[in-house]
């Protein structure tokens, strides 16, 4: 019993990635003892997944009522990199809650490591249900997050990424973009960059605040960007920005 | 069944009735329609039918269920319009905590003071209590940024969305002598009357409208009003056997409900033409929000309320 548990929560620490995971099981399933709890125990945390995936989304269209708005491209699945502002934590799961069901199945949110894995619940929600790709973003490492990024992409899944790199704290719409949107761009020319706009978060639970407010919140999806042919990366990350910012709602004030 | 449930059976049907005419007659002209051609205002209209079907579906249900029913849905309706509402109101990160107090404790008790018919307390609750507390909730986290205007607005959302809202439950609480337990029939009445004078104003609005009310604001015509409301007059007037009002009382009554409700519409209108957006959210396929189909319902509520109260209890 004990052994399974420490090989489950291992597969688990380590691997993040979907397919990684499945041949995790099997080689920790020939280097062991055979377990057939192991198999059951997957099988368990992957319905758990599934369970307390519906129930974010649930909870988020009860709360926030958050819909997406398709204004550049339409919901079909095609492997594309969802770029989006960063205000708060509930972003992420905002952009996946409104991804129609086979879009979400595909979309792989990148998040960092050092959040994700800081307790049992996140290591849980982080890589199970919203199947991360957890990235290190200390300098030190050698598991380059820009390598796990692509390999994520060459496995034919979808990302979610916030170019800002942090949760911006400030008045400003955006903050500068981090060059990972310019290398995946660049190194992958096939996948559409869309700018995806989260509106409201920021009212619906500021920093610092505990009891959201139930405001509606929107998300919208713009016209794919590609980096251009010699386009330098000062230039592709300021258009980048811009075609962003083009999608936030107008509400005069 | 006692005779308020065979009324309430009978609406039911008579809309059923009303719903599948309109449905039929759609289809009758859809299907007249050359397969390639595009006309935006038969889908409008569909779309609106077959949001209809849904409201004739809840109240109904809720009409049927009773008190709690009805207390129900009319809280689901605030919440959901004040949420529109607030979505675009001007507030700061100082009114986080009214705001919170707005929706999970005002509303609520809103609809509790109305739940026990306690006629004192929900009809100065929000004008009184929650006009004078959540300000002082706002300022004392002190930012004065257009202060006047985050509370104003505030306050506004609150009178429309659980005010307002709430005085159509309230018309269960009225004591009406000789009147018994059919006072749930009012809502049916008031809805249904004001519903369908908006629907007749549209459609002879389209028909025979020329002299717009408020240019530049809203595409309601004097004629259209007119029209509607007199419209809204007859229906009432039919109706007046589920009302105590008689049948000269129900047709003023529909009228006055019916005239208020399209004010209240253009006023809306103001609102929407302000904050820069065509509806309040995208709640209800083909109608918009919450606030975008019962405009006209919200601000005939309270005078049908008072007016009901003044002269028949």
């Amino acid at each position: 019993m004990k052994n399974c548990l420490k090989i489950t929560s291992a597969i688990i620490t380590n691997h993040c990635p979907a397919p990684i995971y499945v041949g995790g099981g099997a080689l920790a399933f020939s280097k062991s003892i055979p377990c057939v709890k192991v198999t059951i125990m997957k099988f368990l945390r992957q319905f758990a997944a599934r369970i307390v995936g519906q129930s974010i989304r649930i909870f988020a269209r009860a709360i926030t009522a958050v819909r997406a708005e398709w204004k550049g491209i339409e919901p079909v699945p095609r492997q594309r990199v969802y770029f989006a502002n960063h205000t708060s934590n509930a972003d992420m799961p905002m952009i996946w809650s409104v991804l129609p069901p086979a879009l979400r199945r595909t979309v792989r949110p990148v998040a960092a490591a050092d959040y994700w894995l800081k307790n049992k619940l996140r290591a849980f929600i982080g890589p199970e249900v919203f199947n991360c790709v957890l990235v290190d973003r200390r300098p030190e490492v050698q598991d380059k997050p820009m390598d796990k990024i692509i390999a994520a992409l060459d496995e034919g899944s979808s990302l979610i990424i916030f170019p800002e790199g942090n949760r911006n704290m400030t008045d400003d719409p955006l903050l500068p973009f981090k060059a990972g949107l310019y290398n995946m761009g660049l190194a992958r020319p096939d996948v559409d960059l869309v700018p995806t706009w989260v509106a409201n978060l920021t009212e619906i639970m500021p920093k610092g605040e505990v009891i959201p407010l139930p405001l509606i919140c929107t998300v919208t999806f713009g016209e794919p960007i590609h980096v251009r042919n010699g386009e330098s990366k000062d230039d592709f990350l300021k258009r980048a920005s811009e075609a962003l910012l083009a999608q936030r709602p107008e509400i005069r004030k | 069944m006692n005779s308020t449930t065979t009324d309430i059976l009978l609406l039911a049907f008579g809309s059923f009735g009303i719903l599948i005419t309109l449905t039929v007659l759609g289809e009758i002209l859809r299907a007249r329609q050359p397969v390639h051609e595009q006309n935006p205002m038969l889908d409008t209209y569909m779309t609106r039918v077959q949001s209809w079907w849904g409201m004739v579906a809840f109240i109904g249900a809720a009409l049927l269920l009773g008190k709690p029913g009805i207390m129900t849905l009319f809280a689901f309706a605030s919440f959901a319009a004040l949420r529109e509402f607030l979505t675009l109101t001007t507030k700061a990160q100082a009114d986080h905590l009214s705001l919170a107090l707005a929706f999970f404790a005002v509303l609520p008790l809103q609809y509790v003071f109305v739940g026990f018919g306690w006629t004192g307390l929900y009809t100065v609750f929000i004008p009184v209590y929650a006009f004078l507390f959540l300000p002082i909730i706002s300022a004392l986290r002190g930012n004065p940024d257009r202060f006047l205007v985050r509370v104003a607005e505030t306050q506004w959302a609150l009178m429309i969305a659980v005010f307002c809202v709430s005085h159509v439950p309230a018309l269960m609480s009225l004591d009406i002598a000789g009147y018994g337990d059919r006072s749930v029939l009012l809502i049916a009445f008031l809805v249904m009357v004001v519903q369908f004078g908006d629907l007749l104003d549209f459609f002879f609005g389209r028909r025979i409208g020329r002299t717009k009310i408020a240019p530049g604001l809203s595409p309601k015509t004097w004629e259209g009003l007119i029209c509607g409301v007199l419209s809204a007059m007859i229906i009432g007037a039919m109706l007046n056997w589920i009302t105590p009002f008689g049948v000269w009382g129900a047709a003023l009554m529909a009228g006055v409900a019916s005239l208020v409700g399209m004010f209240g519409n253009v006023v809306v209108a103001a609102i929407k033409r302000d904050r820069g957006v065509k509806d309040w959210s995208h709640l209800i396929p083909g109608q918009g929000g919450f606030v975008d189909q019962l405009d006209s319902v919200i601000f005939a509520a309270p005078i049908f309320y008072q007016l009901t109260k003044y002269f028949y209890t």
